[in-house]
């Protein structure tokens, strides 16, 4: 491409006749002579081609859909998207220079209280990239807070995040062992805990709801179980609204995904990991955490602080490599609790729990058909077992234009006749009806 | 000096005053739907008008900086102007509104993209095969090195060691040490790697050592096929921190000089907004004999039709859930569409360019250790400032007065009181005139300006010894400390 006069300018006052000058470090040998890629296209060109590509996706406004499994379809309200439109927020780096910085410091700051608030803990930093990340980490700090080369996890944690969390392990020689679940309940089998729970484990992690829905009862004697040892809990914040804070039940690390707030599904990413835990554990903690202080004249004003636990200042000694996080996302669930409130956070869970009810009644009463499969209290997740192969709902569903829920078979072959089901406040009653007419309708 | 950042004092939303809401008990239990014992007594979270809302986060985004407020010369952070379009196509329903869990049949379009965007990354990387699947740089190298380690070990070989020069970011020690390595720094010899003490370094336990190039002084380092040949011939891998490939597209590539794993910075090279610390994304490239090792899944396509393979016995398993930040590789893949494979060349030339061009123009006013040519970014020390008793860190928070962003300060580690410029092939020339304008300007003022700045932005310098003393870290703890008696000063 011809240069701009500007850039003519350039290299005539630094006495170059040409912008190859200033390439010429690089030897001839790994030279390459520019890129097999096609020539640019216009803005209006990129929005015919992308429009058209895209069109080949069926978005849930096209399609019902009632899959949740880590990632949820909520409302997002308008001004949430006007707030994180601001360019001021999109465009800036880490707020490395704190004085120029204070809108997003601010905003993060907020998103940390929101989240302490709705967890009980002390401290939530200021994202991890998801969930399953944010679990793999808490296996890596139940290390560095109980030692012990064992964790045991539930069984009843999603496969995505269980496989993610595995290679966080492997990089410390962290064996991952699994505890079941009570195949009536679907919670904690107590038991097959008691008999995991020996000196070399560091930690447990649970879930409330669970991956397959069921809301935890036993938390204080899974609390006394575990012991001296670390406690990560993990949960769905939207739930919070409602539900017992992991705070109160013991937890010394809290994971979760704060995509729920604000944050389309974009299939599956970016999503924002929730981290939060104890004070006492706070330095042994991975991420960004923002701090209250004051400036020079005494305002209130925002920083990053204990910075020495990250890899820019510990290198090979830090808590966690994690640089780059998530948070635009994090202001997103900031400006979405904030619009939402605490009135309309308690109503859209309110509408998640009874759309939940209401929706399982009207599967199970359909012949073939239980649910939920599990007995226990419910969220806005649900296992629906059946007579009929999952495999065939699934197409019998799609053909009649709805995305049924998630076939558990493969990673759960104890539950291959079941799927996993989500309903949010997003779902009519129409949405429901279709639903429930075409599972009427297989055969 | 025409700059002035807006200053509101916004209290915190839980300060604010709330909006009248019904006075009725609620009850969590939802009318008995719930268990008594699984849920909670106490929320305290605000009720607020919309509009007050607003209110308080517009208020708040004038008191931050952004790319689009002005020059933002942070090295090695490459932050160069973002196309509007970019963030126009993922608020489309039919890129936001779909589930990963999907049949595939219905997220082909997605499916199509992510696969077109590993082949566009496979070009410029001058690798074979790439994983889109890590969320960020740091998350590209924790993949990569379980790469390594996955290679060895498929050899029946446990190396324990990764060689690192001492210039690199602080992310490569951390996430070598991660994925469970003893990390050995490499002193530089001239700003480069030190070939002779690189081979005294290397031996049957070295597993792989990790260079970015051009590395963080912005020196190309020109003895990379000699360094590959040494990191192979001991078996060891090589691998491309590419925080810094803005500045080589299409002149070289990755591949091209021999480097086996590569991570690309979405963020930085193809022009995501950073969002105030992401989210960002961290692909990663291999060479045709290390494919196996990807994250699964990998994204097949057969005559039009995508679909997902994750029957492999030998990947490294999975790095994030799903398929990564794909709403940052949407914005990715419409970048480089947009600038074509001649853009991107023109890219990396202009911002060379205007590195070069600022570098020429600021080595009299500031000390320029090493070689002179430059790629993408340059170190200037600030250690003269000493004399006036004045630290590179009073230049920067100047710069802030002046309505330029600071450059990256103290880092590479290896230049004393560092000021490391990254102007991106984004600014004009007349913003890289104003700019050294702004920065002579400031060497003239009185010290006691530069002790004294910032004073033109939302807020003076910080206590930052107090942020980590007090630990408020939530509203929840500083009500918690005001109650106790000891309010915050």
């Amino acid at each position: 491409m011809p240069l701009s006069e500007c850039s003519l300018e350039m290299l005539q006052q630094m006495k170059l006749k040409s912008v190859d000058e200033l390439f010429a470090d690089i030897p001839k040998d790994v030279r390459i002579d520019g890129l097999r890629l096609p020539d640019g296209l216009s803005e209006i060109d990129l929005r015919r081609e992308l429009e058209s590509m895209m069109s080949a996706n069926r978005p849930a406004s096209s399609m019902p859909n009632f899959l949740g499994a880590g990632i949820y379809n909520h409302f997002i309200p308008a001004a949430v998207r006007t707030i994180v439109s601001r360019s001021e927020f999109i465009t800036s780096y880490t707020p490395y220079q704190p004085e120029i910085s204070q809108g997003m410091l601010q905003s993060l700051f907020e998103y940390q209280s929101f989240m302490a608030e709705l967890t009980a803990m002390d401290v939530v930093n200021s994202s991890m990239y998801d969930a399953s990340t944010a679990l793999g980490e808490a296996v890596l700090m139940s290390h560095r807070i109980s030692g012990g080369d064992r964790f045991l996890l539930s069984r009843a944690v999603s496969p995505e995040k269980k496989i993610v969390a595995r290679t966080y392990a492997k990089g410390a020689d962290i064996k991952l062992e699994e505890v079941a679940f009570d195949p009536a309940t679907g919670l904690v089998d107590l038991n097959d805990l008691k008999s995991k729970m020996t000196e070399t484990v560091s930690g447990f992690y649970f879930e409330t709801p669970n991956f397959f829905g069921p809301i935890e009862t036993r938390w204080e004697e899974i609390r006394r179980i575990v012991g001296a040892k670390t406690l990560v809990i993990g949960v769905n914040p939207m739930a919070l609204a409602l539900l017992r804070p992991p705070g109160e039940m013991g937890a010394d690390i809290v994971i979760g995904d704060a995509q729920v707030f604000g944050t389309p599904m974009n299939l599956g990413g970016p999503t924002i990991g929730v981290f939060g835990c104890k004070q006492e554990h706070v330095r042994k903690m991975p991420g960004r955490i923002i701090g209250m202080t004051n400036d020079l004249e005494g305002r209130t004003s925002y920083c990053m602080t204990l910075q020495t636990r990250e890899q820019h200042i510990r290198r090979s000694k830090a808590t966690s490599n994690i640089c780059t996080n998530e948070a635009l996302l994090a202001v997103a669930a900031a400006a979405y609790l904030a619009i939402v409130g605490k009135s309309g956070l308690r109503e859209i869970a309110r509408r998640n729990v009874e759309n939940m009810r209401s929706l399982s009644k009207r599967i199970g009463s359909i012949k073939g058909f239980k649910a939920p499969h599990f007995e226990a209290a419910h969220f806005n997740e649900f296992v629906v077992s059946s007579d009929h192969s999952p495999e065939k709902i699934h197409k019998e569903l799609l053909r009649n234009g709805v995305q049924g829920g998630l076939q558990l078979a493969s990673a759960f072959p104890e539950l291959r006749h079941s799927s996993l089901y989500c309903t949010t406040e997003m779902h009519s009653k129409a949405d429901h009806d279709k639903l429930v007419s075409a599972l009427e309708a297989v055969r | 000096m025409r700059y002035h950042q807006a200053v509101h004092e916004v209290p915190t939303l839980f300060e604010s005053c709330e909006r009248p809401t019904s006075r009725e008990k609620f009850d969590p239990t939802l009318g008995g739907m719930l268990p008594k014992d699984v849920v909670r007594s106490e929320l305290d979270i605000p009720d607020l008008p919309e509009r007050d809302v607003i209110k308080h986060f517009i208020n708040l985004s004038q008191m931050n900086f952004g790319v689009d407020n002005g020059m933002y010369p942070l090295g090695s952070c490459t932050m160069k102007y973002n196309p509007k379009i970019c963030d126009d196509i993922v608020s489309w329903p039919s890129v936001a509104d779909i589930h990963p869990l999907q049949d595939i049949s219905t997220i082909q379009g997605a499916l199509r993209l992510m696969h077109e965007l590993e082949k566009m990354l496979c070009e410029v990387g001058g690798v074979d095969a790439v994983t889109l699947q890590p969320a960020a740089g740091a998350a590209g190298e924790f993949t990569g090195v379980h790469i390594v380690r996955a290679y060895h070990e498929a050899k029946g070989e446990t190396r324990k060691e990764i060689v690192l020069p001492d210039t690199a970011h602080g992310t490569n020690p951390a996430s070598a040490a991660m994925v469970g390595y003893d990390v050995l720094d490499l002193p530089s010899k001239d700003g480069c790697v030190d070939v002779e003490a690189l081979k005294a370094a290397i031996s049957k336990d070295t597993a792989a050592f990790m260079l970015t190039n051009p590395n963080t002084l912005g020196l190309f380092e020109k003895n990379v096929k000699e360094i590959a040949g040494i990191l192979h011939d001991a078996g060891a891998l090589l691998y491309y921190d590419g925080a810094n490939l803005n500045a080589i597209m299409g002149k070289t590539s990755p591949g091209k000089m021999d480097f086996d794993i590569v991570h690309f910075n979405l963020h930085k090279t193809f022009a995501t907004p950073h969002g105030g610390g992401g989210p960002g994304a961290g692909p990663v490239g291999v060479k045709k004999r290390l494919e196996e090792f990807l994250p699964v899944p990998r994204i097949i396509e057969k005559n039009g039709i995508y679909s997902l393979d994750s029957d492999r016995p030998r990947s490294i398993g999975k790095v994030r859930a799903f398929f990564g930040n794909y709403a940052v590789l949407v914005r990715a893949y419409a970048y480089i569409k947009m600038l074509g494979g001649k853009g991107l060349v023109s890219a990396s030339e202009n911002a060379v360019l205007n590195s070069n061009y600022l570098k020429e123009r600021l080595k009299g006013d500031f000390e320029l250790p090493y070689a002179e040519l430059r790629k993408h970014e340059f170190v200037l020390s600030g250690a003269a400032l000493k004399k006036k008793g004045l630290r590179t860190v009073d230049f920067a928070k100047r710069l802030l007065d002046y309505g330029f962003h600071a450059p990256t300060v103290y880092f590479p580690l290896i230049v004393d009181e560092a000021i490391m410029i990254e102007p991106t092939e984004s600014e004009s020339k007349e913003t890289l005139d104003r700019f050294v304008e702004a920065c002579e300007a400031i060497l003239k003022e009185e010290p006691k300006l530069l002790h004294d700045a910032p004073v033109n932005t939302a807020r003076r310098r910080l206590d930052e010894a107090k942020a980590a003393r007090d630990m408020i870290f939530s509203w929840r703890a500083y009500k918690k400390k005001t109650e106790q008696g000891s309010r915050p000063s």
